[in-house]
C-alpha cells in the first residue's frame, strides 16, 4: 500500500502530498468544528498544526486519514480525494501517532511495531528485520525491548515505540497528534531533540499537532496556527517569531514566561 | 455417611444423571455463548439497538424456569418435553449476562486503543478479533460464568419434563420424604456450581491483562482448552445423539410420582418379558405431559386414570360409576386421539381427604363430613392438580361446605404430606394408594357423600402400535385385574418408605403373579 502511494505521487506532477481545499466539517448539530480550510502539505516538509485546545488541529489531521470526513469541500491526498480512497489502503500508507499512543495493550513491543507489515502479510522474518531496524532508529536495544509488553516500558520509551509502529510500513506520511504531550518536560524535549534529527533523515512528509509553541519552533518547517476551528496564519518558524498577529504574539509571549 | 453410601450404591445412576446435567448445562450454555456473544457485539456496532435487546434479555431471564417450560411444550410439539426444551430455557437463561459481559466488555476497550487500531488501517473484524475481543475476554468471561452457575441450578427442575440430571434425585426425594435423596441430587448440583465457579474464575484471572504484575500471561494453553472445551460438548451431544432410539422401541412414560414410576416400569417389564422388544423409559413427567407426549408420538404407552381422562381431559362432568366412565372414555379415548385404553389394573386411586392421626382420634374423625365443624379453624393445603381440576377443591369445597380460615395452600403434591404430618397444614388431598398415609401415620377420612368420581388405573396405548404389535396389547391385558388397592399401596410403600429399587419391587411383583 504504501508503495502504491509512492507511486501515485511519484506520477503526481506537484510537489504537494496532501491538500484541504474549501474544507468545512460540522458536526450533527450544525456546529463547525473547522471551516474554510485551505492549505497544502509540501513532499517532505514538517508542518506543524499550532493551536490551543478545541482549535481543530486535531480535527484537521483526523481528516487526512478519513478517521473523519469533511462536511465540505475536500481533502486531497496523493491528488485524490479522501473519499475516493478506501479507507483501509490510504489509513496504512500514512502512519499515525497519538497522545495517548495506543499501544496495544496485549501485544509485545514486537507486535505492536509488526502491525500494519503483518496485516500487509510480509513475510515472518522480513518484519523481524523491520522491527529491530525500527528499535535501533529509536534508540531501543531490540534484543531488550522487542519481547515486552507496553505497561514493561517507561513513558517516554512507549512513545519512541509508537513512533517506530507509524513507520513500520515506511509510509509517506506520518500524522502526530501531540505525540510527546504526555511526557516530563525533560524526557519531551529529549525526544523533541531525537524526533528533529531523525525526521531531517526520513524524509517524510509529516503533519504534527501541538499546543507547544516552542515544539513547533524547533519541529516545524512551516507553522500553521489555528483559532477556532479557522486557520489564521501559515509560514516559516521565523517569520511566526515576528508575526504581528495576535494570537501568534500570544503564544511567543507564553514562551517567554516560562 | 447415609448419603455417600446411597451415592456408592447407585453409582451408576448418580454418574448417569451427573453426565446428563452436565450435558444440560454445556448445551445450554454452549448455545448461550455461540449466541450471546455475536449479539453482544453487534450491540457495540448499534449500540442504539443496546437498550432494546438488552431489555428483552432481562425479561426473558426473570421468567419462571416452570413457566418458561409451559410455554416451550406447545411451541415445539413433538419435541415438548425431555432435553429439548430443557436446554432451549437453560440457553435463554444464559443469554443475558453472556450479551451484556460482551458488551460492557467491549465497550470497556480504552478508547485511544481502538482509535490507534482504526488509524493503522485495520479493519473492522481485524480490530474486533485482534484488539477489542483479547482486551475483553476476562469480561465476556466473567458473564459466562455467571451464566454457568445460573445454569447448573436451573437444570435441577428440568427434571420436572423429563430432561434428567440431578433433579431427578430432588423430585424423588421431595415426592418420596426423602432428605437424603433430596442432598443426593441438591449436593453434587452445589458442588457442581462451585467447581465451574471455580475453574472460570480461575481462567478468567489467568486471562484477565495484568498491567501491573509486569507478567505476560501465558496464552498458549487457551486454544488448547477451548478446543478442549468444544470436543467434550461435542462428545456429550455425540452420546446423546447416538442414543436416540431405534424404530422398534416402545417408549413407556409415566408421571412424576412414585406409583407411576412403578406403574411405568410394571408396563415396561412386562412388554419385555412376554414380547422381547425393546422398551425406552421416559418416565417421571410432570403435569399432563405423558398426555401431550402420547398425542405426540413421544412416547407410545402411559397409564392414565379414568377419572383424570374423563374430567380434566375430555372435560365432562364427573361420574360415579366405574363402569360407565371407562366405557365413555374408551370410546371418546379412540374417536378423538386414535388412542387405545387397555384393561383396567384393577386398583382406584381416588383423592385421599387425609388427616393426621392423632387429629383424627382426639375428634374422631372418620367421614370427610366430619371435619366441616373444624374447618373453620383449620388450613388446607393442596397439589395444584387438585385446586385446578373440575372434580378438584371447588366441587368438593361445596359438596362438604367446607370453609377453611384462609384459602387452600397451593403446593407441590409431594409437599403436602409433610405440611400436614408437621402441622403447617391440617387438611390435605392425598392419593389413596399412596405408601406415604400408613408411613407418616395419616388417616384418609371416608368420602361419605360420594363426591369423587372413580379412577380406575389402565395403560393407554397409541392405537398404531396396537395394530403393529398386538402382542403388546396381549401382554398388558393379561395384567388386568391384578394390581389390587391394597398391592398398590404396598408397592407405593415398598418404594417410598422402604427406599427400594423400583424395578427390584417390580420383578417380585411379577413374579408372584
Amino acid at each position: 500500500m504504501a508503495e502504491s502511494l509512492n507511486r501515485e505521487m511519484t506520477h503526481s506532477s506537484t510537489e504537494i502530498d496532501v491538500q484541504f481545499a474549501a474544507v468545512t466539517l460540522c458536526t450533527l448539530s450544525g456546529k463547525a468544528l473547522v471551516e474554510g480550510l485551505n492549505f497544502e502539505v509540501r513532499r517532505g516538509e514538517t508542518l506543524v498544526l499550532l493551536g490551543r485546545s478545541g482549535s481543530g488541529k486535531t480535527t484537521t489531521l483526523k481528516l487526512i486519514n478519513r478517521l473523519l470526513a469533511p462536511t465540505d469541500g475536500e481533502v486531497l491526498v496523493g491528488d485524490i480525494p479522501t473519499t475516493h480512497w478506501d479507507a483501509i489502503r490510504l489509513r496504512r500508507s500514512i502512519g499515525y501517532v497519538i497522545q495517548e499512543i495506543g499501544l496495544f495493550p496485549h501485544f509485545t513491543v514486537q507486535r505492536n511495531i509488526g502491525l500494519v507489515p503483518q496485516l500487509e502479510h510480509w513475510p515472518e522474518e522480513r518484519i523481524r528485520a523491520r522491527v529491530r531496524e525500527l528499535l535501533e532508529l529509536v534508540g531501543l536495544p531490540p534484543e531488550q525491548f522487542a519481547p515486552r509488553l507496553p505497561h514493561e516500558l517507561s513513558g517516554g520509551q512507549r512513545q519512541r515505540v509508537g513512533v517506530a509502529r507509524a513507520l513500520a510500513a515506511d509510509p509517506p506520511i506520518l500524522l502526530m497528534d501531540e505525540p510527546f504531550g504526555a511526557l516530563d518536560p525533560i524526557t519531551r524535549s529529549e525526544l523533541q531533540r531525537e524526533f528533529a534529527r531523525l525526521a531531517a533523515g526520513l524524509h517524510k512528509t509529516i503533519v504534527f499537532v501541538t499546543h507547544d509553541v516552542r515544539e513547533a519552533l524547533l519541529l516545524g518547517s512551516r507553522i500553521g496556527l489555528f483559532k477556532d476551528g479557522h486557520l489564521i496564519e501559515m509560514q516559516t518558524p521565523d517569520e511566526f517569531a515576528h508575526s504581528q498577529v495576535p494570537e501568534a504574539k500570544a503564544f511567543i509571549d507564553s514562551m517567554g514566561r516560562l | 455417611m447415609g448419603l455417600i453410601d446411597f451415592l456408592i450404591r447407585n453409582r451408576a445412576e448418580a454418574l448417569a444423571l451427573v453426565l446428563q446435567h452436565l450435558f444440560l448445562v454445556a448445551s445450554g450454555t454452549g448455545a448461550g455463548i455461540c449466541i450471546g456473544i455475536p449479539i453482544g457485539i453487534f450491540l457495540t456496532r448499534k449500540p442504539g439497538l443496546s437498550k432494546l435487546v438488552l431489555g428483552m434479555a432481562n425479561v426473558l431471564q426473570t421468567i419462571p424456569s416452570l413457566a418458561l417450560f409451559g410455554f416451550l411444550i406447545p411451541l415445539l410439539g413433538t419435541h415438548g418435553i425431555g432435553q429439548v426444551p430443557a436446554v432451549i430455557a437453560l440457553f435463554i437463561y444464559s443469554l443475558l449476562p453472556i450479551i451484556q459481559n460482551t458488551f460492557t466488555g467491549i465497550r470497556g476497550v480504552e478508547p485511544a486503543v481502538r482509535e490507534a487500531a482504526l488509524g493503522m488501517g485495520m479493519t473492522d473484524w481485524q480490530i474486533l478479533v485482534q484488539v477489542e475481543l483479547p482486551l475483553s475476554l476476562s469480561v465476556i468471561l466473567a458473564g459466562v460464568r455467571v451464566a454457568t452457575v445460573i445454569s447448573v441450578g436451573t437444570a435441577t427442575i428440568a427434571a420436572a419434563i423429563g430432561a434428567g440430571g440431578l433433579g431427578t434425585y430432588i423430585f424423588r426425594g421431595l415426592r418420596m420424604n426423602d432428605n437424603q435423596l433430596i442432598l443426593a441430587g441438591a449436593l453434587p448440583a452445589a458442588l457442581m456450581a462451585l467447581a465451574a465457579d471455580f475453574m472460570l474464575g480461575r481462567l478468567e484471572s489467568i486471562l484477565k491483562f495484568h498491567r501491573s504484575s509486569g507478567k505476560n500471561p501465558s496464552r498458549k494453553w487457551v486454544p488448547a482448552l477451548v478446543m478442549v472445551g468444544i470436543i467434550l460438548i461435542g462428545f456429550l451431544t455425540l452420546s446423546r445423539v447416538t442414543r436416540i432410539p431405534p424404530i422398534h422401541r416402545i417408549v413407556v412414560g409415566s408421571k412424576d410420582f412414585t406409583e407411576q414410576v412403578i406403574l411405568g416400569e410394571l408396563i415396561a417389564r412386562q412388554i419385555e418379558r412376554r414380547t422381547g422388544l425393546d422398551v425406552e423409559r421416559r418416565f417421571e413427567l410432570g403435569g399432563d405431559l405423558c398426555h401431550r407426549a402420547l398425542l405426540a408420538g413421544e412416547i407410545d404407552i402411559y397409564v392414565e386414570y379414568t377419572g383424570t381422562a374423563f374430567a380434566a381431559i375430555l372435560k365432562h362432568q364427573p361420574i360415579a360409576d366405574p363402569g360407565a366412565v371407562y366405557v365413555q372414555v374408551k370410546r371418546e379415548y379412540l374417536e378423538r386421539f386414535g388412542l387405545v385404553w387397555l384393561a383396567p389394573l384393577g386398583f382406584n386411586n381416588t383423592f385421599a381427604i387425609l388427616v393426621r392421626g392423632d387429629e383424627a382420634q382426639r375428634l374422631s374423625l372418620r367421614k370427610i363430613s366430619d371435619i366441616s365443624r373444624y374447618a373453620p379453624r383449620w388450613r388446607a393445603g393442596f397439589g395444584q392438580d387438585f385446586m385446578s381440576r373440575p372434580d378438584g377443591y371447588p366441587g368438593f369445597s361445596r359438596t362438604y361446605d367446607l370453609k377453611f380460615v384462609e384459602p387452600p395452600r397451593e403446593m407441590d403434591l409431594s409437599l403436602t404430606y409433610r405440611a400436614l404430618a408437621n402441622g403447617q397444614v391440617d387438611v390435605i388431598a392425598g392419593n389413596s394408594t399412596d405408601g406415604a398415609i400408613e408411613l407418616l401415620g395419616l388417616v384418609a377420612l371416608q368420602d361419605d357423600r360420594q363426591y369423587f368420581p372413580p379412577y380406575q388405573a389402565a395403560p393407554v396405548v397409541r392405537k398404531g402400535i396396537v395394530e403393529r404389535y398386538p402382542q403388546v396389547a396381549g401382554a398388558l391385558n393379561s395384567l388386568g385385574g391384578t394390581v389390587s388397592d391394597h398391592e398398590m399401596r404396598r408397592l407405593n410403600y415398598q418404594v417410598d418408605s422402604e427406599h427400594r429399587d423400583v424395578k427390584q419391587v417390580v420383578n417380585e411383583f411379577l413374579e408372584g403373579k
